[in-house]
């Protein structure tokens, strides 16, 4: 007897699902964003102590078993300012990144849809932005508009944007030369609709790859900001303030300057992974 | 390809230009009147404000402004000082040489560690090596580089003692000293540029490993080592160098928080001091120089890679 063999057919979509998941680094640094995620969404129930709550009987102590990471030069607790420094970092990764790809990625469909001289002008303007080293550009336009997060997640946002429109640009070029999009023109779809419809979605994979590692990006740019004072400001926690705080206190308290460093290294090396093996699983030619 | 050459010179115009408006609207975004921080104790008197809004052109359109403003700026001046009453270009010109100092050893480290590694993964290619060394670079990528500079203060300054944790000391100076205070942040701003150039050079490598004249030299009975040294990196040297001379950004950007970490008295120091100081002429002055820094050795970079390369020099 023969069982008719079930053919399974599966969308592009799923195929780079499962050839994402047969990549156990990536899966491994998708996992521990799910964890930090999870400790910045629970931190108020999660975290030990108050985030900014000072004890003046437990200046700089040591780490122990009441404070796991020990405590700051204001007696607050380490660890829960690690765990509410999740929330500053994780925020400014991903906002900067949504605003750097909702200038990014319409400007560059605008660019490869259009040609001519609107591709000219956008390209010559990504150019003059691109010559200003990224973090260079983010200090003078935090700098420009005063020192605070949402501040500095706007300038991080703006300064990556180009990059987007480069990837956008160059994905919108590509997939318009498909004889599809040839055929939704002659059928009469106006412009637009065949940007939206018919392009837009083409450029999605790699968008989504520079968006995951733009993340990792911004996070160190959100960290290097709040470092040099331009981004979270005290009392509330932010990995990078964190760090310049420590800094004063090498020789007394060295912990306070290991723990917020490995947050960030954490999550970035994350981010990354999960970026690059997104990269080798939506597009299996590159490899 | 002389007409290529002149395309792309011409090409740098429209941009400089773009970077000039771009850093000239910077100053628009900042709060409140320039004046009235100029004017100090003295913004209540508007004799005071009318004046300095005259000698500074505030008082114009914003297109007049620009145009006062770039006519200054081909000519050398960008300004003054708001803090220290110096002319901006000066004070780029006392700090720029440090910074250089600092970014040519960094770039030196990174050739020294990025260039061998990259060699040693391409030719063991999804061997142990190759993982190490990309394992290695990915995670040298994502430490941020000042903390890996606090980190290696503590162990080295700290724990250790070898090396001065911060300070600086012309090499005019005293050499000795000087090596001794910029070697550890050198490596630190180093280390980012390191992974990149080993990565740049590891995919250079693979496409130069696997042409016909690397195959005839194995076919020849050369050793392994004069083959990849001598056939496959000659050749892929060439990309290499010229993608490295766009990591100049990643330098200038590293170079900020690696002074502030190490208090180096440098071109990124002066930025974030200026921030603070809210000297504003010396930041847009800052993100200019740098900005046409970038653009200069970008154009250098395309330049040497058409003289250095053969095929594209005689086309």
């Amino acid at each position: 007897m023969t069982a008719a063999r079930k053919v399974t057919m599966r969308s592009p979509a799923q195929l780079a699902i499962r050839r994402f998941l047969h990549r156990p680094v990536a899966v491994a640094g998708l996992a521990v964003i799910a964890i930090f995620v999870v400790v910045a969404v629970l931190a108020p129930l999660i975290a030990p102590y108050s985030p900014i709550a000072t004890s003046w009987s437990a200046v700089r102590k040591a780490p122990s078993l009441a404070h796991w990471m020990g405590t700051d030069e204001n007696g607050r607790d380490v660890m829960s300012r690690v765990m509410f420094g999740a929330r500053a970092s994780l925020m400014a990764g991903v906002v900067s990144v949504l605003i750097a790809a909702s200038i990014g990625v319409p400007a560059g469909l605008l660019a490869g849809f259009a040609g001519r001289w609107v591709d000219a002008i956008l390209s010559r303007i990504v150019d003059a932005m691109l010559a200003c080293p990224f973090l260079i550009l983010a200090i003078a336009l935090a700098a420009f508009l005063g020192p605070d997060l949402t501040n500095a997640m706007i300038a991080i946002g703006v300064s990556s944007a180009p990059r987007f429109m480069r990837v956008a640009r160059a994905a919108t070029l590509d997939a318009a030369a498909n004889e599809y999009v040839e055929a939704a023109r002659a059928i009469g779809n106006p412009p637009w609709r065949v940007a939206v419809r018919h392009i837009l979605p083409n450029i999605v994979p790699p968008v989504l790859v520079q968006g995951t590692l733009a993340v990792a990006a911004a996070i160190i740019a959100e960290a290097s900001l709040s470092f040099l004072g331009l981004g979270q400001q005290p009392p509330d926690p932010s990995w990078g303030s964190m760090l310049n705080a420590a800094q004063r206190f090498l020789t007394q308290a060295p912990w306070l300057a290991v723990f917020p460093g490995l947050a960030i290294f954490l999550a970035v090396l994350s981010f990354n992974l999960v970026g690059d093996g997104l990269r080798d699983a939506l597009d299996p030619r590159g490899r | 390809m002389k007409s290529h050459l002149g395309v792309r010179i011409a090409q740098v115009i429209p941009t400089l230009l773009l970077v000039s408006i771009l850093v000239f609207c910077l100053q628009q975004l900042m709060p409140g009147d320039p004046a009235m921080v100029l004017a100090g104790e003295e913004r209540g008197d508007p004799q005071v404000l009318a004046q300095i809004r005259a000698e500074l052109w505030l008082d114009r359109s914003l297109p007049v402004q620009y145009l006062h403003w770039i006519g200054n700026v081909l000519r050398g001046d960008l300004g003054y000082s708001w803090r220290v009453r110096q002319p901006v270009a000066h004070l780029i010109g006392q700090k720029l040489p440090v910074t250089l100092q600092l970014g040519g050893m960094a770039f030196f480290i990174a050739m020294a560690i990025g260039i061998p590694a990259g060699i040693v993964a391409a030719v063991h290619r999804n061997g142990f090596w190759d993982y190490l060394a990309n394992a290695v670079g990915l995670a040298g990528l994502s430490t941020p580089n000042f903390w890996l500079g606090i980190m290696l203060i503590l162990l080295v300054s700290v724990q250790l003692g070898w090396l001065p944790p911060s300070g600086y000391v012309s090499p005019f100076q005293d050499w000795r000293q000087s090596l001794a205070t910029t070697i550890m942040p050198a490596f630190v701003l180093g280390n980012a540029i390191a992974a990149i150039l080993m990565r740049h050079t590891r995919s250079a490598m693979l496409t130069a490993l696997d042409q016909d004249y690397v195959r005839t030299a194995r076919a020849k009975g050369l050793g392994e080592t004069v083959v990849v040294i001598r056939h496959a990196l000659r050749n892929a040297l060439i990309p290499i160098v010229t993608l490295g001379a766009l990591e100049l950004g990643t330098l200038l950007s590293g170079a900020v928080l690696t002074e502030q970490v190490f208090s180096i008295p440098g071109f990124g120091k002066m930025i974030v001091d200026a921030v603070f100081n809210r000297d504003y002429p010396v930041v847009q002055g800052v993100v200019l120089v740098t900005a046409f820094l970038y653009v200069m050795l970008n154009l250098a970079a395309d330049v040497l890679y058409v003289v250095i390369n053969p095929r594209l020099r005689d086309s």
